[in-house]
């Protein structure tokens, strides 16, 4: 591209030819964080601890210190993140590549049925009939899965029951063939994690963290407003903070998409 | 005859809330030894180890025979009214806004005399069972009881200055999710609290209790995270005027010490938890509360920590968490000494292991979570300070009065 056509983008985002779509959480403590039983390390919560605002301690200033895991509120898994993907080259949010930072995204809406069914599992069936009527999925793309979650309640966005969270999410054979055959550069969900919330008894448990990271791909979820994106034709802008062996972090995700098709 | 206190109507916003004054509160050195009595609930004089004479008030040698051997011990609480004085108008602040206040002479059993707060019940030469109290300055005075129990007897205006009597006031429970916290609400309820405000942490995690705590009349659940600063200030924001006993019901137990944990995030969380916890309530709702100390019927009255009794000698099985607690009874004695100018007692409830889940592999005995609520309850009707529930609390109490050095030993064994 020369320097017109990226003057031009600077110009559409400027002027609204080309939308901004802010698919962030705010960052709060109030955001439900992963819960693992509590014999394993726990996530940090989000604390935002006040140093001074605009007095004794600070007359003109205000400003926080902040406390909180690399996996709350909106973030990216790196592939270091899983055990899986411990030994790949650049698997941190400090050495990834910057390029993958801004890639094309798929949106698959599957709100109807998550709306009917709370362990509602993505298959390739599922995304083989999305295909059909939207284009082989390219590679270096996301896939991003669409279930309205980010429209619950605290409450009904965890979902927590006696025998653990019911969130919807991928099974473990779609998530492999989305990196093996569709070479996908991640996967994102609007759930607290990228796989369902009983994907422990999925074969290999947790399949988006097992096949995601194990083959170099990335994480990204409690994403919000996919409502408002295009089935294909969106961009998507995440870079997680550059965290020294950083295995994910909050961020802040934005997508591009025209106004006019 | 006490007439029944009367739950308080509303405040009207256009008086000026008035501010707590102290009755008098220089003490000697030795007269601390009823000031230890009254924390506890014990009455002790000072005893004569030469001649067996109990004396008072405190001294530094037997009035009998000049022994210097006196040790405080505890004493048959039994006297006799011999004379009473009704004070209508006192030279002390604190006393004249209280007026008629009445104060007589007991004829112990045992012994001496004391001159002492009455219970309006007491009359003259009629018998009277004493005991040690804290008075709004945190100063053991001796404080006199009719014999048996009157009608309405805890509703008596002299009694309630020594007591934290959750009789009409407002409570707020920290946490809610546990099972202490679940019992304190329904103990304290059952105490006569007008509301009880429980604060739950994360509320869309679903916790055992619940729908039973949800269902409670007079019970408001509030939005709490005591690890979070601005929740603790965001809730103290819209009920902080109106707590006037706050029972800090947070428990965050984990089993380990230093060489088998691995980093400091357990640590962390530990301290978050219950120290820092503190720290956030403390910042939020102490300054309201030491100001409401003379708020009528519902003034602020206590604050309530539930502590590990391992605070006072660490458990290495528990090494890390004895630690912490270690840091929030030294913090408990900085707030009692910051609200007292405000009247408001802190009661430290000790405990040894509790029958909940963080206990499990620990064998009994153990203390069942509705024995804490109770002694709560029980030490703000009685105005206590400290409070050793169950039998391993009490042993290690005792264990460290007789050698500190063996019990840390011992523990560690």
């Amino acid at each position: 591209m020369d320097s017109n056509g990226l003057m031009q983008f600077a110009g559409a985002v400027a002027s609204g030819a080309v939308r901004v779509v802010d698919l962030t959480f705010t960052l709060s403590p109030d955001f439900p964080v992963i819960v693992l039983p509590p014999e394993f390390g726990q996530a940090a919560p989000v604390r935002i601890q006040q140093i001074s605002r605009y007095d004794a301690s600070g007359p003109a200033w205000y400003w926080n210190n902040l406390t909180f895991g690399e996996h709350t509120g909106t973030h990216f898994d790196a592939p270091i993140h899983w055990f899986t993907g411990k030994d790949l080259p650049n698997n941190s949010v400090d050495t990834l590549p910057v390029r993958d930072m801004i890639a094309s995204a798929c949106v698959i809406d599957c709100s109807a049925q998550a709306a009917k069914d709370a362990d509602f599992l993505l298959t390739i069936p599922v995304v083989e009939a999305w295909e059909k009527s939207h284009g082989r999925i390219p590679e270096r793309h996301w896939v991003l899965l669409r279930t309205d979650w980010s429209k619950k309640g605290w409450r009904d966005y965890a979902n927590l029951k006696d025998d653990g969270a019911h969130t919807p999410g991928p099974d473990a054979a779609v998530m492999r063939w989305l990196v093996e055959e569709r070479g996908v550069i991640g996967f994102g969900t609007e759930t607290i994690g990228t796989d369902a919330g009983q994907a422990g008894h999925l074969e290999p448990p947790y399949p988006a963290h097992h096949f995601l990271h194990g083959g170099g791909r990335y994480g990204l979820q409690c994403l919000c407003n996919l409502d408002q994106l295009p089935p294909t034709g969106a961009v998507i802008v995440a870079a997680p903070l550059k965290i020294q062996n950083g295995s994910g972090s909050p961020l802040r995700v934005l997508a591009l998409v025209p106004t006019q098709g | 005859m006490i007439e029944p206190i009367i739950k308080p109507r509303r405040k009207n916003p256009l008086q000026r809330t008035r501010l707590p004054t102290s009755p008098p509160r220089a003490r000697s050195r030795a007269s601390h030894g009823f000031t230890r009595a009254a924390s506890e609930g014990r009455f002790m004089l000072q005893r004569c180890g030469a001649c067996g004479t109990f004396c008072y008030p405190a001294r530094d040698a037997c009035p009998t025979c000049l022994s210097a051997d006196l040790v405080f011990a505890d004493a048959p609480r039994r006297g006799t009214l011999l004379s009473e004085t009704t004070l209508h108008i006192p030279a002390d602040v604190h006393f004249r806004e209280r007026a008629p206040w009445r104060v007589g002479l007991v004829a112990m059993e045992c012994g001496p005399k004391l001159v002492t707060h009455l219970h309006a019940d007491c009359e003259e030469g009629r018998p009277v069972v004493m005991s040690f109290q804290l008075d709004k300055s945190g100063q053991a005075v001796a404080f006199a009881h009719p014999e048996r129990e009157t009608p309405n007897m805890a509703d008596d205006r002299q009694w309630r200055e020594m007591t934290a009597d959750p009789k009409f006031r407002r409570v707020l429970v920290t946490n809610g999710r546990s099972i202490v916290g679940q019992e304190a609400v329904a103990a304290l309820k059952a105490a006569g609290a007008s509301i009880v405000f429980v604060g739950v942490a994360e509320p869309w995690k679903p916790f055992r209790g619940e729908d039973a705590l949800r269902a409670l009349e007079g019970v408001q659940i509030v939005p709490l995270d005591i690890g979070d600063e601005k929740s603790v200030a965001d809730l103290a924001a819209d009920i902080g005027g109106k707590v006037d006993i706050l029972v800090n019901t947070t428990e965050h137990v984990r089993a380990g010490g230093l060489l088998d944990r691995q980093g400091t995030s357990v640590m962390r969380d530990e301290i978050d938890q219950s120290y820092l916890g503190f720290v956030h309530l403390a910042q939020a709702f102490g300054p309201a509360m030491r100001m409401r100390g003379s708020d009528g019927v519902n003034s602020a009255a206590a604050w309530v920590n539930i502590l590990s009794v391992y605070a006072l000698a660490n458990w290495p099985m528990f090494g890390a968490y004895s630690a912490s607690q270690a840091a929030c009874l030294s913090l408990s004695h900085s707030l009692r000494a910051e609200l007292r100018p405000g009247g408001v007692k802190v009661v430290n409830v000790f405990t040894g292991p509790l029958d909940i889940e963080w206990f499990q592999t620990v064998p009994p005995p153990k203390v069942a979570p509705r024995a804490v609520a109770a002694a709560i309850v029980s030490a703000l009707k009685r105005g206590l300070e400290d409070v050793f529930v169950g039998d391993v609390a009490e042993d290690i109490r005792q264990r460290l009065a007789a050698n500190p050095k063996a019990v840390e030993r011992e523990l560690g064994a």
